[in-house]
């Protein structure tokens, strides 16, 4: 994609009111501080790419936005609602968030279709013939229906991928979260699972993405945001981080990466 | 097709399968004789005793006492007679003898109800009805007093009916008893919880089900208020039903452990709340990964049933040393032994393989 078809497009997509907002977040595990007052707020449709080195906190702090990890201090407010004990607020939230892990974590025991299936018959209370089309017509986007009879384990890594991300469609989410979706992933499989991110990007969806992938993150990003031992260091969008870091740190983590690829 | 299909098909070998495995050595060939010898020479001691020699039949003496005087002649072998002079005992105890048709009838239905059970077709929420109106049909046959059925009184109950009774309703209460424990025990967030299931498990197990048994039937009515009268076969069934359960647990919790922390996320993440997620993605993973050691159990617990003896139940062991007790019959025990253990064989080995073939069933299901 040319540099002006990209500002073009950029420029046409337009930018929400804020969605999630966390304020002052911190966490411990034990002793160790993982996130220090994070402070982060992403608009409706914003795409937010987070990176930075292993053990920066940036898992935690994705996770933290669906609650799979609880957050000791600050707030979390997603689509409204503060992040709190309260498991029947949480679940609501949980339903409008939709969260691809860097494992797939599909359930085995279950065909693709069924996997696809499962949260909008008995979270949505969909009937199952609806539920179904809703499926297939997401298992056709991230182009695999032929395989909507088989079990995960029939499936490659980067279909498995793609399958996730169809499953976490099918609850209609507001919110999507990555968690590192190509991590686990072949060198020849990354391709076809940022493809289906980068159309689900241009489909307008809210996005919060843990990755590596500096250039999903240059073609689809609004905002980088860059983290280091626990808290944000720089966020912008990526041009500018890239091209100009103003910290040593994300200067130092651009040429280990650099030097990586 | 995988390169093992494309392997020609060899005949099987006998001589060369006994040569490589049997014979491939002189320590081995001379070891393989002895083990022949000692093998032959004990199944034809058995042949010898529960065929050759045996007696199957003694006369009836004028007073009706039958002669068994034959069957303790020397070299004689088993007395085979002593199975039909007492197989109604032995398999209804006191149970009133024109009325033994209804235990009969009971352990058929039980049968039946294995059966439907083991048939993955059935397993729908219709099957929970199957069960419950069992139970009550074998509630109404053994207890009677109804439908003109003649009353009996649950300490004249007793046998194969009374094993199957107690094996099965303490397995069926103890099994899903085991699985709250054992979610009991995982829960993080809930920690009086997780400390009482741990407390109910470890008490449990450490006693002995045979201390239990006399806690629950001699011990536990000590402190009930005068009158409060505890029938000692619903005690010696919870006794049972809340030892399984403490097993089980700890079974289905090593299932749980064993699955991927990503499993249990994803299910979160979602939103579809704990006991969904428990329901329709841990559990049925979870118990999957568990039915070896879960049938171990369950085939231990079927067995463990005979303890009840203890406590004077009559059970189907029970009542098999109680007919050898009879004077004509007394040195007969073997016999009596050997029919019983082929009794529990038959029900044991029947879960050992129809646990074979649901893991084998599960594993095509998953094709990895």
């Amino acid at each position: 994609m040319s540099e002006t078809a990209l500002a073009e497009r950029q420029a046409a997509h337009t930018i929400g009111e804020p969605i999630i907002l966390l304020d002052k977040v911190n966490k411990w595990y034990g002793q160790m501080h993982v996130l220090r007052d994070v402070s982060l707020s992403i608009a409706e449709r914003e795409r937010v790419v987070v990176c930075g080195p292993s053990g920066s906190g940036k898992s935690t702090m994705i996770r933290c936005i669906n609650r799979l990890e609880k957050h000791q201090g600050g707030r979390i407010v997603v689509d409204g609602t503060e992040l709190t004990d309260d498991t029947r607020a949480l679940d609501k939230i949980r339903s409008e968030v939709g969260m691809v892990f860097q494992s797939f974590n599909l359930f085995p025991h279950l065909t693709i279709l069924q996997n696809c299936t499962l949260a909008p018959i008995w979270v949505r209370k969909m009937p199952k013939a609806e539920a179904e089309e809703l499926a297939m017509s997401y298992l056709r986007r991230v182009k695999i229906p032929e395989q909507a009879h088989k079990y995960p384990g029939q499936l490659s890594g980067g279909q498995q991928q793609r399958v996730a991300i169809a499953r976490a469609l099918c609850m209609r989410p507001r919110i999507m979260l990555f968690d590192e979706p190509t991590s686990a992933l072949d060198p020849e499989m990354i391709k076809e699972v940022l493809d289906t991110m980068i159309e689900l990007a241009e489909s307008g969806m809210t996005m919060v993405c843990v990755t590596h992938e500096m250039g999903f993150a240059r073609q689809v990003a609004d905002r980088v945001v860059f983290m280091d031992r626990g808290e944000i260091v720089e966020s912008g969008p990526p041009h500018q981080l890239f091209e100009h870091p103003a910290t040593d740190r994300l200067r130092l983590f651009l040429s280990q990466i650099l030097r990586g690829h | 097709m995988s390169a093992t299909a494309l392997r020609p098909a060899r005949a099987f070998d006998p001589v060369g399968w006994a040569r490589a495995n049997l014979f491939n050595a002189w320590w081995s060939s001379a070891l393989t004789l002895v083990l022949i010898y000692a093998i032959v020479r004990a199944l034809w001691g058995f042949i010898r005793w529960g065929f050759v020699h045996a007696v199957y039949s003694v006369p009836t003496g004028a007073n009706g006492v039958p002669q068994t005087g034959v069957c303790q002649a020397a070299g004689v072998g088993a007395c085979w007679a002593v199975i039909p002079e007492k197989i109604r005992f032995i398999l209804f105890a006191f149970y009133p003898f024109d009325q033994q048709w209804r235990p009969a009838l009971c352990c058929a239905l039980f049968v039946a109800l294995y059966a439907i059970s083991a048939n993955r077709f059935f397993w729908r929420r219709e099957l929970a009805l199957i069960w419950v109106g069992t139970l009550v049909v074998v509630g109404i046959l053994m207890w009677g007093g109804v439908f003109g059925l003649p009353y009996v009184p649950q300490y004249k109950w007793g046998g194969l009916p009374l094993t199957l009774i107690l094996a099965t309703l303490g397995l069926a209460a103890a099994f899903p008893l085991a699985v709250l424990v054992a979610l009991g025990r995982r829960a993080a967030n809930l920690p009086a919880v997780r400390l009482l299931c741990v407390i109910y498990v470890e008490i449990i197990r450490g006693a002995p089900l045979i201390a239990w048994l006399f806690m629950a039937t001699v011990m536990f009515p000590l402190f009930m208020p005068e009158g409060v009268d505890i029938d000692k076969i619903l005690a010696a069934q919870v006794a049972i039903i809340l030892f399984a359960a403490a097993y089980l647990a700890e079974v289905v919790r090593a299932g749980l452990q064993s699955l991927p922390r990503g499993q249990s996320e994803a299910a979160d993440a979602l939103g579809l709340g704990y006991w969904r997620k428990m329901r329709l993605i841990i559990l049925p993973q979870a118990l999957r990964l568990v039915i070896p050691p879960l049938v171990n159990t369950f085939i231990g617990f079927f067995k463990d049933t005979s303890l009840v003896l203890i406590v004077g139940i009559f059970d189907l062991l029970k009542a098999g040393t109680t007919a050898v007790a009879d004077p004509p019959w007394q040195g007969q025990a073997n016999e009596v032994y050997l029919f019983l253990a082929v009794i529990y064989f038959a029900f044991c080995f029947a879960m050992s393989k129809y646990s074979k073939g649901l893991e084998r069933e599960f594993d095509r299901s998953r094709r990895h």
